[in-house]
């Protein structure tokens, strides 16, 4: 993408969203029921924020998504676009623009036609159609293929026009519906950053649906992981993966291991959990409030933050499997009839392990999550 | 319209249809669109059709009365009518079926020689006009054949009656069964066809236990069409029906013979009903049997059979049906330059020069009529299929039904039941125009409107979606996007719409007045003055006139509707150098 600053050429015209509970019920086709695709939502977008909606398919992620659009009309609860309620204002009227998963440009036009048709439809003066269009093809790297059809572009530059189209006309807030997912995966990578970068250079308010953790870690401000039609967890990139609020989310943003315990109450700011016979302690804020001291609970680890070694500790395994990455090493460790996977990083300068071996697992406490 | 927000409660399907009505509320000119739809249709399909109905039950005073339908039920006269046209039907259907799987499956299947040409062979009679097989017909067969008198020596031939009938339908109706079966063969996976040939079987055990089972559908749905078209046709039975009368025909003879709208609506009934059944048979029956499922996903591609003793029998068969096509069509050209068929052969453009003068200004209206009425057909046929293939609102299924409706209700049954609602104030369109411009268009448009459904079906929702967010409304939309990408449809349902106004007849008959008469029921009558010359010349230039104007919208269309791009001329010349 083209490094030129462009930001002060784009009028400032992006506002906030707000869900205020919203809800969507669908009808089953096949059964008639009822199904609750939305379940009584809140969220806030900020003036100028990425917002990733994640979830497994089903989740109410794209339904969310194409209330803000309008394409769908909430059952119950509100949208605010920059303060203002639009219920009753349809798609084309709510100042918007959205990038679909199967781009959706318009076979029958050329590139330029296709980049240039929202402002076509503005009815803009054709010499601020033609300084805006080029504008844009510029900034995404598309001079030159002005006369193409969208059937004679390769994937990524299909991407490009579609994201360019969306842009051209200076939307208040940017919807993505898994606009990478038919990318391969060293092209995604790229237009992932060519994206985030474009966003934040342009500063438009946006809300990008995606069932890619990594995706959705990679370029948002905020990640919201749904399921259900419920949120489950908001927060920064780095709030969810570090602290979980559940076993879901831990496990659908990158790997955990669930090490079975029980919680025996707080010793100061600490926690203190058994395992087996031996105690842990967990320091702040390692606790989830939703867990009884006296009761069952699970210990959350990232397989990246549990050291092996060949002397005795409290936790001893046996090594079932070790697979070679490259980058890692990646082992499954047997401990009290438990899977644990753990990674060692620079395998090259770290001690290897062979199958059948014994070896004592080290959690690194201050990355230790307790569960219910 | 108050609606509820509330979803819970609401009864299956319901809450897709309250929404979509709402978002049409919400869309002025797509609401004005569905209302404008529904109010035409009402008039001019509903109403008609009720009308005829009632016709047929009351009496002069206007009492429910069945008197007119025991008195026809329970006459000899009539019955022999009605079984005679469901016979012909009868057998026309299945022979014309056994036709058309036989050049679908050497299409689809065999690694015969010349397949574009038999392809179009197989096609070619649908866009014919009417009289042409059986004009050809007597100029073979007739007192003055060519083939009976002239090489034959037989004197006198009665050629007209039932065998001729079977022979002129079987041609101009085989084609319809092509169609529907070449479609479903080549839609069953050739996956299949293979695991059988892979468990062991030949090919006569192939065809037998796989193929034609799943062809099944395709087979009843041909037949049903083609008797459909067997039972409504005028032309041919009233040409070389002979002694052989049809429904139609009778329907005719009592209209313009003594007049008697009651006994014709009651006939009417009788033909309405078997067509009416057979197309709701087939689209609500056969097609949900269908065993075929087109997955979308290019499968390897089939590999065609090329043993010699399957391949050159159906090669010969195809090409043996195909020469008579080309017979009887070459026949009709030559009869047209012909001075006196059968005495004396010498050429002259003498049958030009007198049918112009016969003709000139039916042709003229023939034209006019059904260039307007492709045109609004096709517009119309587009719109509703752009409000019905999407969407669901209340409504809609009124629209869906009563639009493809005039599919299947016989010509001579449509040209009854609009005398019969147009011919008093305020709708006195009787004599006018106007009465069959409208008829064309309605009895023409299922077909733009079903190729206008499938094109959209096709097009991702997205695509639209795509230019309501960059801020157009429905209107703009449907110019910008849904419009263009309707070419292909658009223009099939404007040639086809086109094509069967021009040669229409059966809905027609009733219809034409003294000041607008048409070609068609001009070269009728030339077969009650046994000026076959003349109306093989009437014939040959209507042949004319279907391609120049195919060609003609096929210019029209491209040049409206391909999206005319706005890319500045760039100052880079190189890139314009192409």
């Amino acid at each position: 993408m083209s490094q030129t600053n462009f930001t002060s050429e784009f009028s400032k015209k992006s506002s906030n969203v707000i869900l205020k509970d919203i809800t969507k019920i669908f009808q089953q086709p096949d059964t008639g029921k009822d199904f609750v695709a939305v379940n009584h939502i809140n969220l806030e977008i900020k003036d100028g924020e990425m917002v990733t909606l994640l979830g497994p398919s089903g989740c109410g992620k794209t339904t969310t998504l194409r209330m803000v659009s309008g394409f769908e009309y909430p059952t119950s609860g509100s949208v605010l676009i920059g303060g203002r309620d639009v219920a009753k204002v349809p798609p084309n009227k709510r100042g918007i623009s959205m990038v679909f998963q199967s781009y959706a440009l318009f076979p029958h036009m050329n590139v330029w036609d296709n980049v240039a048709y929202g402002l076509d439809v503005a009815k803009v003066s054709k010499e601020e159609m033609i300084r805006r269009t080029e504008k844009v093809m510029d900034m995404m790297q598309l001079k030159g293929m002005e006369r193409r059809f969208p059937n004679q572009l390769s994937g990524g530059q299909q991407q490009r026009v579609a994201l360019a189209r969306a842009v051209v006309i200076e939307p208040s807030v940017l919807l993505f519906d898994e606009p990478l997912s038919n990318l391969d995966a060293k092209l995604r990578e790229s237009m992932r950053d060519d994206l985030r970068a474009l966003q934040q250079r342009l500063g438009i308010t946006s809300l990008y649906v995606t069932h890619d953790q990594s995706e959705a870690m990679a370029i948002s401000d905020r990640v919201v992981i749904m399921k259900d039609g419920n949120i489950v967890q908001q927060g920064t990139p780095s709030e969810i993966y570090e602290q979980p609020v559940n076993r879901f989310v831990a496990n659908f943003i990158g790997k955990a291991n669930f090490i079975e315990g029980v919680y025996k109450g707080r010793e100061g700011t600490s926690a203190v959990v058994e395992i087996g016979d031996d105690k842990f302690v967990i320091p702040k804020p390692g606790v989830m409030p939703d867990v009884e001291a006296g009761s069952s609970c699970c210990l959350t680890i990232r397989p990246e933050s549990i050291h092996l070694s060949k002397e005795n500790g409290p936790l001893m395994g046996t090594i079932k499997r070790a697979t070679y990455y490259g980058t890692k090493i990646e082992y499954e460790v047997e401990l009290h009839d438990q899977s644990v996977i753990v990674e060692v990083y620079n395998p090259q300068l770290t001690e290897r392990f062979q199958t059948g071996e014994k070896v004592s697992l080290n959690l690194i406490e201050q990355c230790v999550r307790v569960l219910k | 319209m108050e609606v509820t927000s509330d979803g819970r409660g609401k009864s299956a399907a319901q809450m897709k249809r309250i929404n979509d009505t709402k978002s049409i509320l919400r869309q002025p000119i797509l609401l004005i669109a569905v209302i404008a739809t529904i109010v035409l249709l009402l008039l001019f399909v509903v109403y008609p059709l009720v009308k005829v109905l009632i016709f047929s039950l009351t009496d002069e005073t206007g009492a429910i009365s069945l008197e007119n339908l025991r008195n026809i039920v329970s006459s000899s006269r009539y019955l022999k009518v009605f079984s005679r046209t469901m016979l012909l039907g009868l057998i026309v259907a299945i022979l014309a079926t056994i036709v058309g799987y036989i050049f679908a499956y050497t299409i689809t299947r065999v690694n015969v020689p010349l397949k574009g040409f038999l392809r179009t062979i197989a096609t070619l009679p649908i866009l014919s006009p009417p009289f042409v097989l059986s004009l050809s017909v007597i100029f073979l067969f007739g007192k003055q054949g060519l083939i009976t008198k002239n090489l034959l020596g037989i004197k006198g031939n009665n050629v007209y009656g039932m065998p001729s009938l079977i022979v002129v339908q079987v041609m101009s109706f085989f084609p319809i069964a092509y169609l529907t079966l070449s479609g479903i063969l080549s839609s069953i996976d050739a996956s299949v066809e293979d695991a059988a040939c892979n468990m062991g079987a030949g090919r006569w055990k192939t065809f037998w236990t796989v193929t034609f089972p799943l062809s099944l559908p395709g087979i009843i749905s041909g037949a049903l069409l083609v008797f459909i078209q067997s039972l409504e046709d005028f032309s041919n039975p009233a040409t070389i029906g002979g002694d052989y009368t049809t429904l139609s025909i009778e329907v005719y003879n009592i209209i313009t013979g003594s007049y008697d709208m009651r006994k014709g609506s009651v006939l009417a009934i009788l033909l309405l009903v078997p067509a009416v059944t057979a197309y709701l048979l087939n689209k609500y029956w056969v097609n949900k049997k269908s065993f075929v499922t087109v997955t979308g996903k290019p499968t390897q591609a089939r590999k065609m059979i090329d043993e010699a003793h399957i391949k050159w029998p159906l090669f010969i068969i195809c090409i043996i049906f195909t020469a008579i096509i080309l017979l009887f069509y070459g026949t009709v050209i030559y009869g047209s330059f012909v001075r006196t068929w059968g005495i004396d052969f010498s050429m002259t453009l003498d049958q030009y020069r007198r049918a112009l003068q016969y003709g000139t200004g039916s042709l003229q209206n023939s034209i006019i009529l059904a260039v307007i009425s492709a045109i609004i057909g096709g517009l119309l046929g587009m719109i509703i299929a752009y409000i019905t293939a999407k969407r669901d609102y209340y409504g809609k299924k009124f629209i869906e039904v009563s639009s493809v409706l005039m599919f299947a209700v016989p010509g001579t049954v449509l040209g009854i039941s609009y005398i019969l609602a147009f011919n008093t104030k305020p709708l006195l369109l009787t004599g006018t125009a106007a009465i069959l411009v409208i008829v064309f268009t309605f009895r023409n448009m299922p077909v733009a409107i079903e190729s206008g459904t499938t094109t959209l079906l096709q097009i991702d929702n997205s695509i639209e979606e795509a230019s309501t967010i960059l801020g157009a409304n429905s209107g703009y939309s449907f110019r910008r996007i849904t419009l263009p990408l309707l070419r292909n449809a658009f223009f099939s349902g404007i040639v086809y719409s086109f094509t069967k106004a021009i040669t229409a007849v059966s809905a027609v008959i009733f219809l034409i007045s003294p000041r607008w008469t048409l070609i068609t029921s001009k070269i009728y009558g030339l077969f009650d003055l046994a000026k076959y010359g003349q109306a093989s010349a009437l014939v040959t230039m209507l042949i004319g006139i279907l391609l120049v104007f195919i060609g003609i919208f096929n210019g029209l269309i491209n040049l409206l509707l391909a999206p005319r791009s706005k890319v500045p001329q760039l100052k880079n010349k190189a890139e314009d150098n192409k």
